[in-house]
């Protein structure tokens, strides 16, 4: 294989890993914070319907992000109220969310069912873009996928770096101890559970306003499943759940590439590769018992009782 | 007042009599024609081609029938309940428009003797069930020639669903098209195991375009491969309607199938009590087949040739798998001066020479 060949599958997958990329940091969070949201897909779903919706009606990108944000933090909400206020069950709730939202978005989008539209142009950064090879692959793409990279530095900044994203590790590890010091556990989990919410909302929205410009029911064909597994498989650390969705999104675009140059492996086989080398990969890259134990959060899907 | 029990009888009788009466006269004046679409109709697409053969039937035959149709109905079980319902609440010709709905179709079809039934692109058929189809290849053929003539890598991509001999067949008459003005086409096929999957169709578009294809063309249901053809800015085929409001520049040329004179032709026959089970195979003679949505950079002399294909098509002097047709292997596959038989063509299983990669086993 050619070395274009090579920079444009990598610059492909780059596309094709975003919304793991919002969807999977933004449950990093949440998980980090103590609470297991398996809510992903259902978020995810109902963030692209609304904001495909909000981008036929309004054609203003900065509106259809929003809209899908907000819709996904709607979810969330649920999801807290449900688990946070009243205790529920988290595993429970969060398949109950999804299921919730493979209908919700179903409904929403009955007018908008197979429509297109005409997507987010490209946006090369000036001087930056003309960098041989880093050019191309990081600093040629549309406004969301910039946003997704500043995500990415922003949450392990906030984790690793402030006293905020401390706090909020040490409510996943052990959150009677925080409420002895006096912080607020409930709070700090909601917030962290509708800042999930968002971000699953916004992978959706880039997913149907960006990456695929149509609205299908759904549409988000598992990617949430993906990114909920990505955090796991990279043992709750950033940096692994970017090159988790990146290294899937590359395999996805490569087994067209293997189809298009003439290879012989079967098409079925090739859909397959995605998920298990991603799979394989990190659970090499992570055997480590010791940082495992250390970074998954402790309490991880315990609800908190503040009295007991 | 006091009523007999025999007063009672007599007027729930007559009572019956009259309700039945008015129905059967609703029934004999209008013929109330149901359709059950695969997926939602959309703006564009497979689904959306049957939806306005049905609102050209409505124009056409205007107070005749009334029809009503359900959409977005998954293949099988689920299939079988809609048809019954259909026909039980009075539908007397139904169309189901997928080839998963074969099956379901027969089945109660022969629940209900008396109604009529149309199945699309299945090759199973009744005493009250019929089939229709459109050779499709007639406008890949077609549109071959468009491509060939417009490529400058002499590399098209053609994005395909499933190897089945429906898709092997229009990827092969795309193929001999193109070679028909350009000896040197090459076509790269990539399956995405969808008949329906944006972004899979998107990244395959993207695959092609990468590896020199300056001509894409799909064999799916959705809108991405334009799209991605508009944004990377090479040429597409669209496939089922025209998608010209997708990609203004990109498309060249769209091959649609149109059903709004076959449905309004067995409608009136149920109408007229003419109707036959038979296998229908429309294409560019019908009308059933049409090219739409040229895009203007496409050369007076590339359009005219492309009409005098249609033309012969049509008259039967040119048949897209005229001999000498050869396969990948460069075995003579067809002799000169003979062309396939619709048999062969149902059955068709091989690439014709030009066609890259080899058929999923």
């Amino acid at each position: 294989m050619d070395k274009h060949l090579v920079l444009s599958i990598l610059v492909a997958a780059i596309g094709a890993g975003t919304p793991f990329v919002f969807a999977a940091l933004g449950e990093l969070v949440t998980e980090k914070s103590g609470v297991l949201n398996l809510g992903v897909e259902g978020m995810m779903l109902v963030g692209a319907v609304t904001g495909f919706i909000a981008m036929t009606k309004s054609g203003s990108l900065l509106l259809a992000v929003v809209c899908g944000m907000a819709s996904g933090v709607a979810m969330a909400a649920v999801f807290g109220l449900l688990t946070l206020t009243l205790m529920a069950n988290q595993v429970a709730s969060g398949l109950a969310l999804t299921i919730f939202g493979v209908g919700l978005s179903a409904f929403l989008g009955l007018d908008y069912k197979s429509f297109s539209l005409p997507g987010v142009n490209e946006l090369p950064l000036p001087l930056l873009s003309e960098l041989p090879v880093v050019g191309k692959l990081f600093f040629s793409h549309d406004i969301l996928i910039y946003a997704s990279f500043i995500l990415f530095a922003g949450v392990s900044w906030f984790l690793y770096r402030t006293k905020a994203g401390l706090i909020l590790r040490g409510i996943g590890e052990a959150p009677k101890s925080a409420h002895a010091l006096g912080y607020n556990v409930i709070k700090i989990r909601y917030m962290a559970v509708l800042f999930g919410g968002a971000m699953a909302g916004l992978g959706g929205a880039y997913l149907s306003v960006a990456y695929t410009p149509v609205w299908v029911e759904g549409m988000v064909a598992g990617r949430g499943w993906v990114s909920l597994a990505l955090v796991v498989f990279a043992t709750w650390r950033p940096a692994r759940v970017m090159f988790g969705a990146y290294l899937f999104g590359a395999i996805t675009i490569a087994q067209f590439h293997i189809q298009g140059l003439g290879i012989e492996i079967p098409s079925q086989l090739l859909s397959m590769l995605p998920y298990l080398a991603t799979i394989i990969v990190l659970v090499v890259i992570s055997r480590d018992a010791k940082t495992i134990r250390l970074n998954s959060p402790a309490s991880l899907g315990i609800t908190y009782h503040p009295e007991a | 007042m006091n009523f007999s029990k025999k007063q009672i009888v007599a007027s729930l009788v007559s009572l019956a009599c009259f309700a039945a009466f008015s129905m059967t006269a609703v029934a004999a004046d209008k013929l109330k024609v149901g359709f059950v679409y695969v997926s939602p109709i959309g703006d564009a697409g497979w689904t959306y081609q049957h939806n306005q053969g049905r609102l050209e039937m409505e124009k056409n035959l205007g107070d005749k029938v009334e029809t009503k149709f359900i959409e977005s109905v998954p293949e099988g079980q689920e299939a079988e309940r809609v048809i019954r319902d259909l026909a039980k609440s009075g539908y007397d010709l139904i169309f189901t428009t997928s080839f998963g709905y074969m099956n379901p179709t027969l089945k109660v079809a022969k629940m209900f003797p008396g109604k009529y039934f149309e199945h699309s692109t299945g090759y199973k058929t009744a005493r009250n069930v019929g089939t229709y189809m459109c050779r499709f290849y007639e406008g890949r053929y077609m549109a071959g020639i468009v491509a060939g003539k417009m490529t400058k890598s002499n590399t098209l991509g053609y994005i395909a669903a499933f190897p089945i001999p429906e898709v092997i067949r229009g990827i092969n008459a795309y193929t001999l098209g193109a070679k028909s003005v350009n000896p040197d086409i090459k076509v790269k096929v990539i399956w995405v195991n969808s008949w329906f999957d944006p972004g899979k169709e998107r990244e395959a578009a993207e695959a092609l375009i990468t590896q020199g294809a300056d001509v894409i063309t799909h064999h799916t249901d959705s809108t991405a491969p334009v799209l991605t053809a508009e944004e990377k800015g090479v040429y597409a085929i669209a496939y089922h309607s025209d998608m010209s409001k997708y990609g203004p520049k990109a498309q060249l040329v769209a091959v649609t199938h149109n059903y709004g004179d076959l449905y309004t032709k067995i409608a009136k026959a149920v109408l007229d009590k003419t109707w036959k089970s038979e296998k229908i195979w429309n294409g560019v003679k019908e009308g059933s087949i049409k090219l739409a949505g040229m895009n203007p950079v496409v050369p007076k002399d590339v359009v005219a040739l492309v009409e005098k294909t249609r033309q012969g098509i049509a008259d039967g002097s040119i048949h897209p798998f005229q001999g000498p047709v050869k396969d990948q292997s460069g075995k003579v596959v067809v002799e000169a001066g003979k062309s396939l038989s619709d048999k062969e063509l149902l059955g068709m299983n091989y690439y014709v020479e030009g066609v890259q990669g080899d058929i999923p086993k």
